[in-house]
């Protein structure tokens, strides 16, 4: 998928846990975790619904590659190409 | 208000009264005074010095030494049409009276489906504090604000002596004034009558806001001299005249908690079924919600009242009693 | 017949808004079921029914605001005609008894009452103002007599279902009530009224009067914002504010007084001890490989359930100090504090937290957190917990020092799991870590207890795949 889409698909699943989440203020390098404010409930919701989204799996491990919207993005771009899916 | 005597400029409670006996007189041919030694000794206390003199024997009238018939006198004088003012002696005496006054002077309006008012006036002398002894200074007023068909007033100041009398007159059911004996020399400044006077409402006679001290007669001039006492403490004492003991005025006295939130009733007589008992409980009844402290009471002792004088200064309400009363109720 | 009324949804409610009802009359209803929407200081509570019957009459409508024991509907056993028939004190009292019976003992529920006293939470007699419902009572309208009763017997009249004229609460709804906390020794009635106009907490006011009554005074002193003016106020009593007008308390003021409560009435002692989660960090990884996508548990899964299993075996940290002595809850509900955005905390209940698998848990806790935060959380939930989690983790401390939920006995609280040198068979290595705290009711327990529960959550941690 293009980068640009991915982006998309981490703000619109971040949207769907914080609803009222400002984007304008959110830099593409802040955590957005810290940002939101958001617990580990909220962001085991977030991974389970983009992967809902892109159709792929995101496991404990690939968490780490989840900290900013740029990170988000970058990984989606990766993960995608490399054609692991479900 | 001082004792003492009188100069030029300032009049006394006994003028303030006997002056509104002389306005009365001369205002209404009806009106006559009558009791004992009002005529030639000028009255046991001397309010009416001077007075028969000036209105003649037949308008200023000795009577023999029977309360009862010179009362039933004086109502059957009022059936008749004359607006007599009856003085007794004291209240102790009128205990010899109180048959008259009960039953035929209060009932006899309602008996008669309201065709026969009886619009009596008499004037006591009521309270101690003047070493006259057991027989002589009692404060029964409260007995008399207990029987529903008459009015019962209680002057407290110069101003009330002097213009009290005039409504109570034109009052068609019987009214008794009580005179509280030590305040006949209370000397003053009279101020001059701006509007009528009305026999309904209760005076404040001082403002404050953190305890009432609710009192009528003679013990306004102690409550005030307390309400002094306490503001050098640091406490601002109302003090409410009620001026009429019956009908008492509710209003007010719900109003002055409402203020306040605590108060300190001061009563002369006895305390148990007093005047003050009775405006406890009107305060529990309509002001519970309104109190920061328990309702206070300043009583006499429950005995005869003494002759020797410490002993009697002892069984009255006194200022400082008053104030320890008040510290109870805000401290 | 029985009636509905608003329950007392945690110790810190006094009074509730009718929001909605999801029934109508006639409606049947089971135990349990959500009949109506309550909206209290801190959020919106589905409440359950506890009878099973026929839904008679509505008696307070949607938009009311009433306080705590106020009938909000009659239930009608099903075999009876559905008739609108008046409650009479008879009826009230056969409420309470099988309200009592039918009530699991629990938390704010939990006066242990001797029947038939109506269940309750102790409610901090805090500022209420006088709301006029459909049948809303006067509330502090008590007479002198029936208050001193009350403060003889240590009971607080506002956590009464009154009985009398108008809903006062009469001799014998005292006589019959269970003890709730003590408030101030005196209170005069005007200190009273007045601490409902400010909106005061009677519960954590000092009395300056004689014998320590609690006078005006006080109250002003106590009461929040800028300092009420103590001087006369022209006219009388203030009146009574309608419903329209009241102040609502927020949540940050029902929190302020919970909290002042418990601080002024338990005395906290506290319990540190550092878990090493490296087995149960191990075991999650590899059960969140294996399991499918919406099954994966977080860490605070596997705390909650130590917690919960830990608070089975040391029963002493688990039910309520009231009247003077422990009550043991029954079973484990585990409350869960979850802050909401914006603000505030709640900590509803995970029911029977230390029996569930931990898919469920983590399912239950999912459901739970948001229904917290979406103001949808059922009246059970909030009413009755029995022991309180608090997780900071998620806010990168590594240990909390809590303050506990009155009445419950205990506060556990876990930090951040973070990576730190551990010493492994003598050898160093880096582990991940927790730091499990516990504050602990010594009225109740003594360290030994204490430190015995935090034991547990170790060992238990130490299996995983036990829990």
């Amino acid at each position: 998928m293009k980068r640009d889409e991915a982006l998309d698909a981490v703000k619109e699943s971040l949207a769907e846990i914080v609803p009222d989440a400002d984007f304008t203020t959110l830099r593409p390098d802040d955590t957005f975790r810290d940002a939101l404010e958001l617990d580990s409930l909220d962001f085991l919701s977030f991974i389970e619904i983009l992967g809902k989204r892109i159709g792929i799996r995101i496991d404990d491990e690939d968490t780490p590659h989840l900290t900013t919207l740029a990170d988000s993005a970058d990984f989606l771009v990766v993960r995608t190409a490399e054609g692991i899916g479900r | 208000m001082a004792t003492g005597q009188p100069d030029e400029r300032k009049t006394t409670y006994r003028e303030a009264m006997r002056e509104a006996l002389r306005e009365a007189l001369r205002a209404d041919e009806r009106v006559f005074l009558m009791g004992e030694d009002v005529g030639r000794y000028g009255g046991c206390f001397g309010v009416s010095l001077g007075l028969l003199e000036e209105f003649g024997p037949e308008r200023i009238r000795d009577t023999p030494l029977s309360e009862s018939a010179f009362v039933g006198a004086g109502i059957g004088a009022a059936l008749s049409g004359l607006r007599p003012i009856v003085e007794i002696m004291t209240v102790n005496f009128s205990l010899l009276a109180l048959d008259q006054i009960l039953n035929n002077a209060a009932t006899l309006l309602h008996m008669s489906g309201g065709q026969l008012p009886v619009p009596l006036v008499i004037r006591m002398t009521t309270g101690a504090g003047r070493q006259l002894a057991a027989q002589h200074s009692h404060s029964l007023e409260g007995w008399y604000a207990h029987i529903p068909g008459i009015r019962v007033l209680a002057p407290a100041t110069i101003e009330d002596a002097r213009s009290m009398l005039a409504p109570a007159l034109a009052d068609p059911d019987p009214v008794l004034i009580f005179e509280h004996g030590s305040l006949y020399n209370a000397a003053g400044e009279l101020a001059p009558l701006t509007a009528p006077v009305d026999l309904d409402h209760a005076a404040t006679r001082r403002q404050g806001t953190d305890i009432s001290l609710i009192t009528y007669g003679g013990s306004l001039p102690k409550a005030l001299a307390a309400a002094d006492e306490l503001a050098a403490d640091g406490i601002s004492a109302e003090v409410l005249d009620l001026r009429t003991l019956r009908p008492l005025d509710g209003e007010a006295i719900a109003a002055s908690v409402a203020r306040t939130h605590r108060a300190v009733v001061v009563d002369e007589a006895w305390r148990t079924g007093s005047l003050a008992a009775e405006i406890s409980a009107r305060i529990a009844e309509e002001s519970l919600y309104e109190l920061d402290a328990p309702v206070e009471r300043v009583c006499s002792a429950e005995v005869p009242i003494p002759y020797a004088r410490l002993l009697e200064q002892a069984a009255l309400p006194q200022t400082a009693d008053i104030v320890t009363a008040a510290h109870r109720a805000v401290d | 017949m029985a009636e509905f009324t608003m329950p007392s949804l945690g110790a810190d409610m006094d009074e509730g808004t009718l929001q909605e009802w999801l029934v109508r009359a006639g409606d049947r209803v089971r135990r349990g079921e959500p009949v109506a929407v309550v909206e209290t200081a801190k959020s919106t509570i589905e409440v359950e029914c506890f009878e099973t019957g026929r839904v008679g009459r509505l008696l307070v409508d949607p938009g009311a605001t009433v306080p705590v024991g106020t009938p909000l509907a009659l239930i009608e056993p099903v075999e009876e005609p559905a008739k609108p028939t008046k409650p009479t004190k008879r009826g009230r009292a056969a409420t309470a008894r099988s309200t009592a019976r039918e009530t699991p003992k629990r938390a704010a529920t939990a006066h242990p009452a001797p029947a038939p006293a109506e269940p309750r939470a102790p409610v901090p007699a805090g500022g209420r103002d006088r709301v006029l419902a459909v049948r809303g009572r006067a509330h502090g309208e008590e007479g002198p007599l029936v208050r001193h009763l009350a403060e003889q017997a240590g009971i607080d009249l506002d956590a009464l279902h009154g009985s009398g004229h108008g809903g006062r609460v009469t001799r014998a709804d005292v006589e019959r009530a269970a003890a709730a906390p003590r408030l101030p020794g005196r209170i005069t009635p005007f200190a009273r009224r007045l601490a409902r106009e400010l909106d005061v907490d009677l519960s954590a006011v000092t009395g300056s009067g004689r014998n320590g009554a609690v006078r005006a005074v006080d109250v002003r002193e106590a009461a929040p914002g800028p300092s009420v003016p103590a001087g006369p106020k022209s006219g009388s009593a203030a009146p009574a504010r309608p419903a329209g007008e009241r102040r609502p308390v927020g949540m940050r003021d029902a929190i302020a007084g919970l909290m002042s409560r418990a601080n002024r009435e338990i005395p906290h002692y506290y319990l540190s001890t550092t878990v090493n989660l490296a087995a149960a960090m191990d075991w999650m990884h590899e059960h969140n490989r294996r399991c499918p996508i919406g099954e994966r548990l977080l860490p605070v899964a596997l705390l909650l359930k130590a917690a919960a299993r830990a608070a089975r075996k040391v029963p002493e940290l688990n039910g309520f100090w009231t009247d003077g002595g422990f009550t043991a809850g029954e079973g484990v509900h585990l409350g869960v504090a979850v802050s909401l955005r914006g603000g505030g905390l709640v900590a509803p209940a995970l029911h029977d937290a230390d029996t569930l698998e931990l898919p469920q848990l983590m399912a239950d806790m999912k459901d739970l957190v948001a229904r917290a935060r979406t103001g949808r959380l059922r009246g059970s939930e909030v009413s009755d917990p029995t022991i309180t989690v608090t997780n900071l983790g998620d806010q990168g401390v590594e240990a909390v020092l809590g303050v506990i939920y009155p009445p419950q006995v205990a506060l556990v609280g876990f930090g951040r799991i973070v990576e730190r040198p551990w010493a492994v068979d003598g050898l160093l290595g880096v582990r991940p870590v927790v730091t499990a705290t516990l504050s602990a009711d010594h009225r109740a327990t003594d360290g030994a207890v204490g430190a015995r529960y935090l034991t547990a959550v170790d060992r238990l941690l130490q299996s995983p795949e036990e829990l």
